[in-house]
């Protein structure tokens, strides 16, 4: 609802909302749970940029204190951190065990975010790469595009032969022989200006120039697979 | 800077020695200095379409192998200045053409020529492979019949990928058409593929159209290129198409069918 009048406060109104929010925190990395050095560095620190921490809230990683084997103790690592003016508001990465004792100590694990460690780098997606050939397909010439798209800007001769495991785009006449999806996949297609195929072939299901319709020579087409069956139909309605 | 440029076709019997020979004759008639290579080592014929096969004393082979040099295996032409020709050796095969040999008798070439033509034996095998591979320019030689133009598009494919300035990542070689034997009452007929259907398999510049003559085979077998012969219709179209490769632009001329009048008809003539 977008007009509300003000006075109107019905039982019906909620009194909190709860919503998603990003926030940036300073993130303090533990390498070793002495709090004598915890806290002779963190006067060190202070005494560089008085006043850099009051009240500022920190998550604490836990990554460099995972094989430490007196664990933490967590009560006091958050005193010693709140009399220098940070406020930690929860834990990251670390044991399940170290996990645990943070809970209990009332500081709640975050969610572990993609950006954390050299080893969790986002995945990168590789393109897939359509290979573009620019010349005419000459008889003899056989091209092949693995793991991608074939596309031709000129005639495919005949007795050439043009291969992809993807689709074959082909800008001018198709005169050889045009095979897509050659790993299996049925979903690829070919498209021709011109069709005047030796063979066309789809995940392996193949016409021959005699199997193809006259009526259909010469015009630009496109050749697909429905339900295991060549279809060749008019690339223009 | 001298160029290089290869007379090819695939298939066998269309023209290439032919071409090969009125081209560079043309050229040297026009004033260039011009050489004509047969690479068809083993089935040495251009000494014989240029009339020459008497003078022959040493050939290609003989200079690759470093047995002979160069002005000793040449032969100048008697009837057009600045006209030569090295032969192929008919006792050896193509085997001897090695990529090095001949890159070393064209670079030599190149210091005293402008222009080198070679003529290419037929097929897709070595010497073919050499006569193209440091071509800069090829004259591709196609009739107007099925099989020509599927071998003459293996060809166009093969310069494409295969030649040294492919290889290497040059610009490519320069592709010229040659339509030879070429019968305009026929193409009309449906004989024969029209200049128009080559054209549209082919997809490269029409550099010229040979009729169909009886002076080819006449010249050929009188040992004279046929650009030589006046009146003959063969002969003009051929100065046409060195002109042509020359930059001059020229209507294509033979290419119609020519209805015969009627003085003609009664006397015949052709």
């Amino acid at each position: 609802m977008l007009l509300q009048s003000p006075r109107f406060t019905g039982e019906d109104n909620p009194p909190f909302e709860l919503k998603g929010s990003l926030f940036t925190l300073t993130v303090l990395h533990l390498f070793h749970p002495d709090r004598a050095a915890i806290e002779r560095h963190l006067v060190e620190k202070i005494k560089q940029a008085p006043g850099f921490f009051s009240n500022t809230p920190v998550v604490i990683d836990l990554d460099g204190v995972v094989n430490s084997p007196d664990g933490v103790d967590f009560s006091g690592l958050y005193e010693l951190l709140r009399r220098h003016g940070m406020v930690p508001v929860g834990i990251r990465n670390g044991s399940p065990e170290l996990q645990t004792s943070a809970r209990q100590a009332g500081l709640p694990t975050l969610p572990e975010s993609r950006a954390t460690g050299a080893t969790r780098k986002p995945e990168r997606v590789e393109p897939v790469h359509s290979r573009i050939f620019s010349h005419p397909v000459r008889s003899g010439q056989q091209i092949y595009a693995p793991d991608g798209d074939l596309i031709v800007l000129g005639t495919v001769s005949a007795g050439a032969e043009v291969i992809a495991d993807g689709n074959i785009h082909i800008y001018g006449a198709l005169r050889g022989r045009a095979l897509a999806g050659v790993k299996g996949d049925v979903e690829p297609r070919i498209f021709c200006q011109s069709l005047e195929a030796e063979l066309v072939s789809i995940a392996g299901r193949y016409r021959i120039s005699e199997q193809i319709d006259p009526a259909d020579r010469g015009k630009a087409m496109q050749i697909h697979l429905v339900e295991d069956r060549l279809i060749i139909e008019h690339l223009t309605r | 800077m001298a160029t290089v440029i290869v007379v090819t076709s695939g298939k066998g019997g269309v023209g290439k020695t032919t071409t090969s020979a009125s081209f560079a004759t043309g050229l040297a008639q026009r004033g260039y200095r011009t050489v004509v290579i047969d690479f068809d080592v083993g089935l040495r014929n251009l000494d014989l379409i240029m009339g020459c096969e008497r003078r022959v004393v040493y050939d290609f082979i003989n200079i690759i192998n470093g047995e002979a040099n160069l002005n000793q295996a040449l032969i100048r032409d008697k009837r057009v200045e600045s006209l030569y020709i090295l032969p192929a050796s008919q006792t050896r095969d193509k085997e001897a053409l090695t990529k090095e040999g001949v890159e070393r008798v064209l670079n030599d070439l190149k210091q005293s020529f402008e222009y080198i033509v070679c003529d290419s034996p037929a097929g897709i095998e070595r010497g073919a492979l050499m006569a193209l591979y440091f071509a800069d320019e090829a004259l591709v030689v196609t009739n107007p019949e099925v099989s020509s133009v599927r071998d003459s598009d293996r060809i166009l494919g093969i310069l494409a990928s295969r030649s040294r300035r492919a290889e290497q990542g040059e610009p490519p070689v320069k592709e010229h058409l040659v339509l030879a034997r070429y019968a305009p009452e026929r193409a009309d007929r449906g004989d024969m593929l029209s200049v128009e259907d080559v054209l549209e398999i082919l997809g490269i510049p029409l550099l010229g159209v040979i009729p169909e003559s009886q002076n080819v085979l006449q010249s050929s077998n009188a040992g004279v290129p046929v650009i030589l012969e006046d009146g003959s219709d063969a002969g003009a179209a051929y100065g046409d198409l060195v002109d042509r490769f020359l930059g001059k632009n020229l209507p294509h001329r033979f290419i119609t069918s020519q209805k015969k009048g009627f003085l003609k008809r009664l006397f015949g003539g052709s």
